[in-house]
């Protein structure tokens, strides 16, 4: 949503400004101001921020979100042997502690920044920002963001990236779109991982978990992969590789305005809490 | 548990608000607000005084509209009620639908106490 042109008001709450409407109301000697701008204006102004710079570079950003455990950075390792070699990658690594995960994925001899939350439970686009001070971009073609692992709060934060991709990991229950519709309503494709454990949890139902996305009118696609045994992921690899193309095709349509990148100008930070390592 | 991050953001532009304008102060902030948003009301409202304190909207009353969810049915085109997690069409009970309402979190209006007042 733009803050400019009035898309903001929706059929939904239309009633509540127009004259007459509850909201539309000053009394004397009072000045009543209209904003309609979303709670997190000034996030999601970075994160505009942050998607421009990706597209001037011609770089497709992945959030990759899920419940802590559910095996976000053992497909990472499993995506960097599998993806072309022509294709390069970034990772940016949120946790509230430790730099565990960014050596993970040194060790397969890819870039990775690692931003430490403190104890703040997702990610920003302020600190994406930050983190972009320290990629080189016009090195890469994807960069993947690995959210702190939450099923709650990264949901409301835009960072700035294209595609959100969720992972729903067998251990978890097929049940969890069900009980956390914000996050899943967000999902560009959804991953059930684990795969593996079908055969041992076979409470979990694929078919199920799709029927609880449906439910919440998601139109993402699901599939099944494990990155320990590497099924499904030829599958994974070819989405990846068709999104790629699709952005090219975008931004060449799409051409980003100069200035509106990175380079050459000033940027106010709001959040000193973050502490990165490159 | 990220509404503190959401309230002092919604802090930071009723500030800038009311600088813009030069107000003596903020008397009330209306946000509207769908279960969909991922932001929990009360949560917000437990972060106001936390986030306002010390700020020029210290005294201010946070009111919140809550607002439905609502869907509308891509297929046979009609509009209802509907729950969180369950966005199917109450008329012909298809999963295809579009949200009408119930994902805002927005601020939609700012009422300042201007000098003209206290003169």
């Amino acid at each position: 949503m733009c803050d400019t042109c009035g898309c903001n008001i929706t059929h939904g709450n239309e009633g509540l400004i127009r004259p007459g409407g509850k909201l539309h109301k000053t009394e004397s000697g009072k000045e009543a101001v209209t904003v309609l701008h979303s709670l997190l204006h000034e996030n999601d102004h970075t994160a505009k921020h942050n998607r421009d710079h990706f597209d001037q570079h011609n770089v497709l950003a992945i959030n990759l979100m899920s419940s802590p455990g559910a095996g976000k950075t053992a497909l990472l390792e499993a995506t960097i042997q599998l993806l072309d070699e022509d294709i390069k990658i970034a990772v940016i690594e949120g946790d509230l502690e430790t730099e565990n995960d960014a050596e993970r994925i040194r060790k397969h001899g890819v870039k990775a920044i690692q931003i430490a939350t403190g104890s703040a439970c997702h990610l920003d686009a302020h600190m994406i920002h930050q983190a972009l001070h320290n990629l080189d971009l016009s090195e890469f073609d994807i960069v993947f963001i690995e959210n702190v692992g939450n099923l709650v709060c990264p949901a409301s934060f835009d960072l700035g990236h294209h595609l959100n991709v969720i992972l729903l990991s067998v251990p978890e229950g097929d049940d969890k779109p069900a009980k956390y519709p914000v996050m899943f309503r967000t999902s560009d494709l959804v991953l059930i991982s684990k795969s593996d454990l079908l055969p041992i949890l076979d409470d979990f139902k694929p078919e199920r978990a799709k029927g609880y996305l449906r439910d919440i009118a998601s139109t993402a696609p699901v599939m099944e992969l494990s990155s320990k045994d590497k099924s499904g992921m030829p599958q994974w690899i070819d989405w990846i590789n068709q999104q790629v193309e699709i952005r090219r095709t975008y931004v060449e349509q799409h051409p980003v305005a100069a200035g509106h990148g990175h380079d050459g100008h000033e940027h106010h930070h709001h959040h000193e809490h973050e502490e990165i390592k490159v | 548990m990220h509404e503190l991050a959401v309230c002092q953001s919604l802090m930071d532009q009723v500030e800038n608000i009311a600088s813009e304008r030069k107000a003596q102060s903020v008397t009330s902030i209306v946000i509207a607000m769908g279960p969909l948003s991922g932001v929990e009301a009360q949560l917000l409202k437990n972060a106001y005084p936390i986030a306002s304190a010390g700020t020029i909207a210290e005294n201010a009353e946070l009111i919140i509209e809550y607002l439905p969810v609502r869907v509308k049915c891509t297929q046979c085109g009609s509009e209802s009620d509907a729950l969180p997690n369950k966005l199917i069409c109450k008329q012909c009970g298809d999963w295809r639908t579009t949200l009408v309402s119930g994902d805002e979190m927005m601020l939609m209006s700012v009422e300042l106490a201007t000098a003209k007042l206290l003169q």
